[in-house]
């Protein structure tokens, strides 16, 4: 049973894509994927209970559970957005039948990539599961085939190889630096055993590794210097891809830094990668909320919003310790709920509204209740305002961060009240005020948005013992 | 290991230094894919010595996909590509082929610095094999940054790669060589379709810049 779980977990989304591919008809394979992401999500869960063994090749630990439970979570609740917004989409003829199935099959090879990255014990395997989920994402951000579109996907594609190259290139080095401590072959390359040995590997390779490792996995994260493809690619694709770039690739990225960080932790002579982390982190941070001021697109605002996220959350480990990984870890599982909620209600306020122009949008509150404070709620938890869960997660990372380092603290409360102002300005003028723009009907599903905001608004006001018991174990492991 | 072989995989890993420079300074579209299908035929017989110093057959697969898929198909896809598409013009690039050069041979005396310094553990042919590696790889990426037009760009990237696959076969008995050289050759074809599908054509090296404002849309 224990091994069936983790079979589970891979083989279903890889089974799915392949049904996926060949059935035609939108609704079947619509509920195909909501139904084959719901059974991941319960192989997942199961996880928490039996796990097998670690492998050469796979391996499941405290650390990639949480991981893969949150990311089969909202693979599943997006799958059951993505229905209703795809269904939208033929109806105004935006995506054609042939293009749906393709949509259905890529969504279930991006949900196996991610979770073999998470489950890869190999590092070289986890590399090409990355590379995978990146290259089903290209594929999908350019599906609408307009200009933009194509523009973006080029734009993802040739910064994203860059990366991967990048990454690759640490890995290799990592394989270097073991070989002389492991000895040559398979051995050299999966993580378990290079955690163990990673004392008598040579600190100067694995610094030169990490830094690599951090470029290039770093693209994928967003992190600051690097971060150009994700606006395009989160405004030009379909939002619910979008929800699923933000709220889990850049996760299973920053995933696979953690996995390098934890090994260079083990090697005394290496260099602190906190440090490297913590300056990458501060500048995506600073650099992103500036850049919330004057968006015009919504999905791009949003897309700037997780840069901003993504910066805090990496500084959060940059630091490290108990505390500020406990706080990095509910950032990241916060952010990611809350995030993919917006996107739900983004998505079905552009489909009304036909643009993503904020300029031409209006008065939600008014003309669409529902979904306009649906909006609101997710823009007021993302800002980081009590009670909801971000505020705690953030206030957990500026607290730790005061008590060790006072001025990184400060530029980092800076940040983020500069963020919620640019957030509230732009919130203002679409939530509330006169209507503007078409205010036709929305065959909108609020279930997910409000499954995720409920469980942020939860989170904010109590966090179960088991939970925070739980991340404070992780936390533990991160080091 | 004795000191011919060693010879003749620095002297295969340098010769790729060597055309990496050659591609720098490159500025027709014909001529570059002509030198970077030299440049994919001296990988896949530096592959191939490497296969036959460490007594690796399954590095000879690489070698092949090497010789065969780069050296041979891709050029002459690309070459069609162009063609059929009419863009075999002269490359616009950012900055001129004096700066360029420099900033390449600033690249390859760093990568040597960095790689010369925290190998020495390691047995002298890895260590040459990564820095030269690390050469290419940078080289490749000055190409990405230095071009506006597509085909140019990921000419940088394939060159890129093979600095890559250099490191990966000089790297010993690692494991997975193969498929990650599999791996990166969909990878490439994925990209080249891409071009041709997707007809980007100037979208690079347009002058007008309302379209590249269009095209880009809002920073």
């Amino acid at each position: 049973m224990a091994v069936d779980a983790l079979t589970g977990v891979l083989a279903i989304p890889a089974i799915a894509a392949a049904l996926l591919a060949l059935l035609p008809g939108y609704r079947i394979t619509a509920r195909i994927n909501v139904g084959a992401a719901g059974l991941t999500l319960l192989c997942a869960l199961s996880l928490f209970f039996r796990r097998p063994q670690p492998g050469t090749y796979l391996l499941v630990d405290d650390l990639n559970a949480t991981f893969i439970v949150l990311t089969t979570f909202v693979g599943f609740t997006t799958s059951i957005f993505s229905a209703s917004y795809i269904g939208h989409e033929l109806e105004i003829g935006r995506l054609t039948p042939p293009f749906v199935r393709f949509y259905h099959a890529m969504y279930q090879v991006l949900m196996f990539g991610m979770n073999l990255a998470l489950v890869a014990n190999n590092i070289g395997l986890m590399w090409v599961a990355i590379e995978m989920a990146t290259l089903t994402t290209v594929l999908m951000v350019g599906i609408y085939r307009t200009h933009e579109a194509l523009e973006a996907a080029w734009k993802y594609f040739i910064l994203g190889s860059v990366g991967i190259a990048l990454a690759l290139f640490g890995t290799i080095l990592v394989y270097m630096a073991a070989r002389p401590a492991v000895g040559e072959g398979l051995d050299a390359m999966v993580w378990t055993i290079l955690v163990k040995r990673a004392d008598a590997f040579d600190p100067a390779l694995l610094d030169v590794a990490f830094v690599f490792l951090l470029l290039g996995y770093g693209t994928k994260v967003g992190l600051a210097p690097l971060h150009a493809w994700l606006p395009d690619a989160h405004a030009e694709g379909p939002t619910p891809i979008s929800a699923v770039l933000s709220g889990l690739l850049l996760n299973v990225a920053l995933y696979a830094l953690l996995r390098f960080k934890m090994l260079l932790a083990v090697n005394t002579g290496a260099l602190a990668p906190g440090p490297l982390m913590v300056t990458l982190g501060l500048i995506s941070l600073v650099f992103a909320v500036f850049m919330l001021y004057r968006r015009r697109d919504i999905k791009r605002m949003f897309a700037y919003s997780s840069i901003e996220h993504m910066g805090i959350i990496t500084f959060a480990f940059g630091m490290g310790g108990p505390l500020a990984n406990f706080a990095g870890l509910l950032h990241m599982t916060m952010h990611s709920l809350t995030k993919s909620a917006i996107f739900f209600a983004v998505g079905h306020v552009a489909q009304v509204k036909g643009t993503q122009r904020i300029a031409d949008m209006g008065g939600l509150t008014d003309t669409h209740p529902v979904l306009g404070w649906g909006l609101v709620l997710g823009v007021v938890a993302i800002a980081g305002l009590p009670p909801l869960g971000i505020f705690m997660s953030e206030f957990l990372v500026v607290s730790s961060t005061f008590a060790r380092a006072p001025l990184l603290a400060l530029v980092l409360v800076f940040g983020i009240l500069v963020g919620i102002a640019a957030l509230f300005l732009r919130l203002n003028s679409i939530a509330f005020g006169a209507p503007r723009g078409p205010i036709g009907k929305t065959h909108a599903s609020y279930v997910p948005m409000f499954a995720h905001l409920a469980l942020v608004l939860g989170a904010g006001i109590y966090l179960p013992p088991a939970l925070v018991a739980w991340f404070q174990n992780v936390a533990g492991l991160l080091g | 290991m004795s000191r011919i072989d060693f010879d003749i995989a620095h002297l295969l890993a340098g010769l790729l230094v060597l055309i990496s420079f050659l591609e720098l300074y490159q500025d027709r579209l014909y001529a570059l894919l002509n030198v970077y299908a030299a440049h994919a035929f001296v990988l896949a017989a530096s592959v191939a010595w490497q296969a036959f110093v460490q007594d690796a057959p399954h590095l000879y697969v690489t070698a092949a996909i090497a010789l065969i898929f780069k050296a041979i198909i891709i050029p002459i896809t690309l070459h069609r590509v162009i063609a059929r598409l009419g863009i075999h013009r002269e490359i616009e690039k950012v900055v001129g082929v004096g700066t360029a050069m420099l900033a390449g041979m600033g690249l390859v005396a760093l990568s040597m610095v960095v790689m010369l310094r925290v190998t020495h553990g390691a047995d002298p042919l890895a260590r040459e094999d990564l820095a030269f590696a690390l050469s290419v790889v940078l080289l490749g990426l000055l190409m990405m940054v230095t071009r506006r037009n597509a085909v140019s760009q990921v000419v940088g990237f394939m060159s890129l790669e093979n600095g890559l696959v250099l490191a990966a076969t000089g790297a010993k008995g690692m494991p997975l060589v193969v498929e990650i050289s599999v791996a990166f050759s969909i990878l490439i074809a994925l990209i080249v379709i891409g071009i041709f599908l997707f007809r980007i054509r100037e979208r690079f090296d347009t002058v007008d810049v309302q379209a590249l404002d269009r095209y880009r849309g809002e920073r």
